[in-house]
Parts: C-alpha cells; sequence; structure tokens
C-alpha cells in the first residue's frame, strides 16, 4: 500500500520535472547563449558588432554586419520567389482544383516538407547554380553561379511545401457560406477568392508565411552550399553571401583557438534565435488579431 | 404567367436520391411557401434555382428549371447574371469579412458601380428597405460581425438587394432569430412582394400561414402537393399534407 504511494509520489515529481526542463529548454538556451557571448560583448560595444564590415578574427576584429546583410537577402529573395507562387498555388489547390487532384497534390506536397536539408542543396549545387551562372553569362554578368540568388532559389523552395500546406488548410478552413454569400451576388469565383475568401484567410497566411521562414532560418545546410560563402556584403542578386547560419555551421568548432571566437559565433546564434523568436511572435500577433 | 417554373426536377448527393421529379410553378410578385419537415429537400430545391448547388462535390441534377421561359441550365446561360437575377438569405446570416457599408456596397462594386455617391445611395436605399437603416446609420464603417444576428439577418436581406434582384429566395430566414426580429423581416418581406417574386422555405407552420400567397408541400423529396394559401390550410386533398399541417405525426 505505502509502496504505491511511494511509487505515485515518484513519478509525478519526475514527469513534472522533464515537462518542467523540457518547457524551459528555450530559456535555457536563450541563457546560455547569452552568457557565452557576453565577453565578446564586453570588450567590443554590441552596436559597433552589429554595423562593423570588417572581419578579422585573428586581428580580434567581429563585424556581422556582412553577416546580416547575407542572411537577409537571401530570406527576402525567397520570401519575394515563395509568396507569389505559394499564394497561387494553395489557392488553385483550395478552391478550384477538383476533389480527386487535390487528394493526389496534398500529399505530394507534404512529402516535399520532409524531404532533408541536403538534397536541396545537392539539387541547388547540381542545378541552380550552374543555371545561374550560364544565364548570367549571356548577359554579360561575370559570376560563380554560387551567389545570393542561388541561396534565394533554393530556400524559397525548402519553404514551399510549409507554406502551401499551412495556406491550403487555411484557406479551406473559410466557412462555405463565405462564397456562398458572395457567389449569390453574382460576384464570378475569382472576384470572391480575392474580396471574400483571401480577405478572410489572410491572418492565417500571414502566418504561414512567417512559419516558413522562422523553419527556413534554421535549414542552414542547403543555403551553405549554394551562397558560396564570402564575408562581404552582397550588392548584387548574383554575388556571393555568407549568412549567419552559415557562418556558425561552417566555424563552429574548429576555429575555437582564436581568441573569442567561439564568443562571437554564439552571439550570432543569440542573434538567430532572437530573429526567429520574433517572427513567430509576429505570427501570434496577426493570429490573435485575426481571431476576434 | 409563372416567373418561375421547375419540371421534373431531379437531384442526388452521390447515391442519395434527395430531390424526386418535382414540378411546380412559382406566380410572378407573390410569396410562395415551401414547407415540410427537416431533411426533405427543401433547402436543396432552393439552390437548384439559382445555381447555388453544382458547386457541392458529387451533386447530380436533372429536369429543368426556366425562369422568365429561359433554362437555368442552359450551358449558355451567364451564371453569375442569373445569381443576380435571384437573392439569396440563407439559413444563417453570413456578413461578408468587412464594413456594414461594404456588405451592402459588395453586389453593385462588383456589378461595376465604382461612384462614390452612388454607392452611397444604394447603401442607405436597401438599408431603409430592410428596416435596418436607422439602427445603423452612425456606424456604417463598423464590421458587419458587430451586429446582433437579427440585425445581420436583415444586413444580409439589404445586401441581396442591393444587386437589384427579381426574385427572392429565403431559406428559413427567421430560424435563428428572436420572435421580435423574426416579425421585422417578416413584415418586410410582405411588404416587398410588390417588387418582387418571393419564396419562402420554412418549416414553421404559423410563419407559413402569415405570409405565404401560394404553399407547396414536400415530404421526403417529392412535391406532394402545391396551390393557393386557402386549399393548401384549409382543404388540403392529401392524406399526407392534412396530417402535416395540422401536427400530427406524419410516420
Ligand atoms: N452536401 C450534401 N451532401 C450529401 N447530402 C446532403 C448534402 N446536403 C444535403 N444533403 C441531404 O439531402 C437531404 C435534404 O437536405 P436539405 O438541406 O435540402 O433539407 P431541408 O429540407 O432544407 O432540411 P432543414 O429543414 O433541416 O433545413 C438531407 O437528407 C441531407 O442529409
Ligand atoms: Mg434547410
Amino acid at each position: 500500500m505505502r509502496v504505491r504511494k511511494v511509487i505515485d509520489g515518484v513519478s509525478e515529481k519526475v514527469m513534472c520535472s522533464v515537462t518542467a526542463a523540457v518547457s524551459f529548454l528555450v530559456v535555457l538556451i536563450a541563457a546560455g547563449l547569452y552568457l557565452k557571448a557576453r565577453p565578446i560583448m564586453e570588450i567590443t560595444p554590441i552596436k559597433e558588432l552589429l554595423t562593423s564590415s570588417s572581419w578579422h578574427p585573428l586581428k580580434g576584429e567581429f563585424g556581422f554586419y556582412p553577416f546580416l546583410m547575407g542572411t537577409f537577402w537571401v530570406t527576402f529573395l525567397a520570401m519575394i520567389f515563395a509568396i507569389p507562387i505559394c499564394l497561387l498555388c494553395s489557392i488553385y489547390i483550395s478552391e478550384y482544383a477538383p476533389r480527386k487532384m487535390r487528394d493526389v497534390i496534398k500529399p505530394l506536397i507534404d512529402l516535399l516538407a520532409g524531404i532533408p536539408s541536403v538534397v536541396y542543396g545537392v539539387f541547388g549545387v547540381l542545378a541552380v547554380v550552374p543555371l545561374i551562372r550560364d544565364t548570367a553569362h549571356r548577359i554579360n554578368i561575370s559570376t560563380t553561379g554560387y551567389s545570393v540568388l542561388a541561396g534565394g532559389i533554393v530556400l524559397a523552395i525548402m519553404v514551399f511545401p510549409i507554406i502551401i500546406s499551412v495556406s491550403v488548410e487555411v484557406i479551406q478552413s473559410v466557412p462555405y457560406e463565405a462564397r456562398e454569400s458572395s457567389l449569390s451576388l453574382g460576384a464570378t469565383q475569382w472576384q470572391t477568392v480575392k474580396k471574400v475568401v483571401l480577405k478572410k484567410a489572410f491572418p492565417g497566411i500571414v502566418a504561414a508565411i512567417i512559419l516558413g521562414f522562422s523553419r527556413a532560418f534554421g535549414e542552414t545546410m542547403a543555403v551553405l552550399m549554394v551562397v558560396g560563402n564570402v564575408p562581404q556584403v552582397p550588392h548584387s542578386i548574383f554575388e556571393e553571401a555568407y549568412p549567419l547560419t552559415a557562418l556558425i555551421a561552417n566555424n563552429y568548432g574548429e576555429m575555437l583557438s582564436v581568441p573569442l571566437y567561439d564568443s562571437a559565433l554564439l552571439l550570432g546564434a543569440l542573434i538567430l534565435l532572437l530573429i526567429v523568436l520574433l517572427f513567430s511572435m509576429a505570427a501570434r500577433l496577426i493570429l490573435m488579431r485575426g481571431g476576434r | 404567367m409563372y416567373h418561375i417554373t421547375i419540371k421534373g426536377l431531379n437531384v442526388s448527393y452521390g447515391n442519395h436520391h434527395v430531390l424526386k421529379n418535382v414540378s411546380l410553378e412559382i406566380p410572378r410578385n407573390k410569396i410562395t411557401v415551401i414547407i415540410g419537415p427537416s431533411g426533405c429537400g427543401k433547402t436543396t430545391l432552393l439552390k437548384s434555382l439559382n445555381r447555388l448547388l453544382e458547386l457541392q462535390e458529387g451533386v447530380r441534377i436533372s429536369g429543368s428549371v426556366l425562369v422568365d421561359d429561359e433554362s437555368v441550365y442552359d450551358p449558355k446561360v451567364d451564371v453569375t447574371e442569373l445569381r443576380k437575377k435571384m437573392g439569396l438569405l440563407s439559413q444563417r446570416p453570413y456578413p461578408l469579412p468587412m464594413s456594414i457599408f461594404d456588405n451592402v456596397a459588395y453586389g453593385p462594386r462588383i456589378h461595376g458601380t465604382r461612384k462614390r455617391k452612388k454607392l452611397n445611395e444604394i447603401v442607405e436605399k436597401n438599408l431603409r428597405a430592410a428596416g435596418l437603416w436607422e439602427e445603423v446609420k452612425d456606424r456604417l464603417k463598423s464590421p458587419a460581425a458587430s451586429l446582433s444576428i437579427g440585425q445581420q439577418q436583415r444586413l444580409c436581406l439589404a445586401r441581396c438587394l442591393a444587386v437589384s434582384p427579381e426574385i427572392i429566395l429565403c431559406d428559413e430566414p427567421t430560424s435563428a432569430l428572436d420572435p421580435f426580429s423574426a416579425q421585422k423581416i417578416e413584415e418586410t418581406l410582405s411588404e416587398l412582394k410588390t417588387d418582387y417574386t418571393i419564396v419562402v422555405v420554412t418549416h414553421n407552420l404559423r410563419r407559413a400561414r402569415r405570409l405565404a400567397d401560394y404553399v407547396g408541400f414536400i415530404f421526403l423529396g417529392e412535391l406532394i402537393e402545391h396551390g393557393g394559401k386557402k386549399d393548401i390550410f384549409e382543404n388540403p386533398k392529401d392524406e399526407r399534407t392534412r396530417r402535416y399541417i395540422s401536427g400530427e405525426s406524419y410516420l
């Protein structure tokens, strides 16, 4: 009798602490990163770290600006490619495609989401990079093909399945009556989609896009393989760049003999974490406002 | 002359045969009330008139529906023009996700009215016709979802009147409303019948008695009987009609 009670008490405590540990993991990681990043922030002011372009670890200069710009441009380009394509795709699947076709396409898109990052990277190196190089040469731009453009394209392809599958769900959850009301007033299907369905689904679609990209931030592997990894502020989409994720993945664990190097890299990780956190908070806010 | 003529209409969802060989004439500028127990196919009948039914997956429709002697299911028919001609007021009001003003202006805008002044006129006129103007004239910009359900239904009526239909199809327009709002809608419909042909679906018999000029009784997908209000309510020919309107069990 007493043994059962003891086991009951212990198991509850174990489960409780495991749950607590998991939920505090994010806090722990952020705190850990902050502690590790503190030495470099004590030596160089954070403002300078973020705005300086000179990255010379051996001289103790850690300017993150090129990497921030690399991340920004690759992501921005990917968004420009992904948003219209994903929107058209999800509208077609949810509003126009016949049921049978939808039943085939939806699992196919979910399958795309499961492909490992490396595979997309290989595809980028074998197909996207040469295509960019050859096309650019034809219009007299010299580039290796490893570029912001390549990174943007590969990243866009990687976020397609996430954004499309969430958007399709969101659009399909718009009540049938919304379409019926609009159509019964003599609206065409496209007018109905544009003015009623998308309007109703808008917050959800924005959340889908943000969700897609906050996941994409973490997908280092594929982007790293096609952007060239040169620490410079890119001035055109055909130039190489060096996103933050690639910097961390390429160097952590190798260059740690250089003083403050690991502190700098972990500061990079902290910045990434904050950006993603900001994105997902924005998504939540938009969803909440749309829910009202 | 009849405004709508339905001949041998059959509708099935998959292999569920819902409307069985329905034939019915609907007179112009009168209120025709369709009564019948729940699930007998009243909504289905109504939506087959303005071709909303065909949006459902797996629906099969045969037979003919004529509006002004023109076949509704003719492949040459412009569906949007057809639907514009027939306003629909559904079982539950569904305001579009926009302001009160924009809800009423939605139809006219779609059909090409751009001028602000003209839109203002249309909105005021139809909100008045639906008996809602006084309540909302100071907050036309607020979201339509902020209205009460009864107000929403009147807004939907104004929205449907704003495209100048000839026919108004009402699917239990008052079932979600309190008696007072329901009465308001009914009064409005009675006033409107001088200009419109109105078809109302309901399973509230008292309401049917008050509103109707003509009555059709549907039972398990068959149109059992139809005719003038007096004939159906006071002198039904069919045993099933008699039982239904006297409130006896029809099983
Ligand atoms: N989309 C659909 N798919 C399959 N069956 C349907 C569909 N819509 C309606 N039905 C079936 O068709 C029959 C008639 O439905 P309908 O909605 O026309 O009834 P109703 O007379 O309007 O009922 P109520 O008074 O409850 O609104 C019902 O048996 C219903 O289950
Ligand atoms: Mg119904």
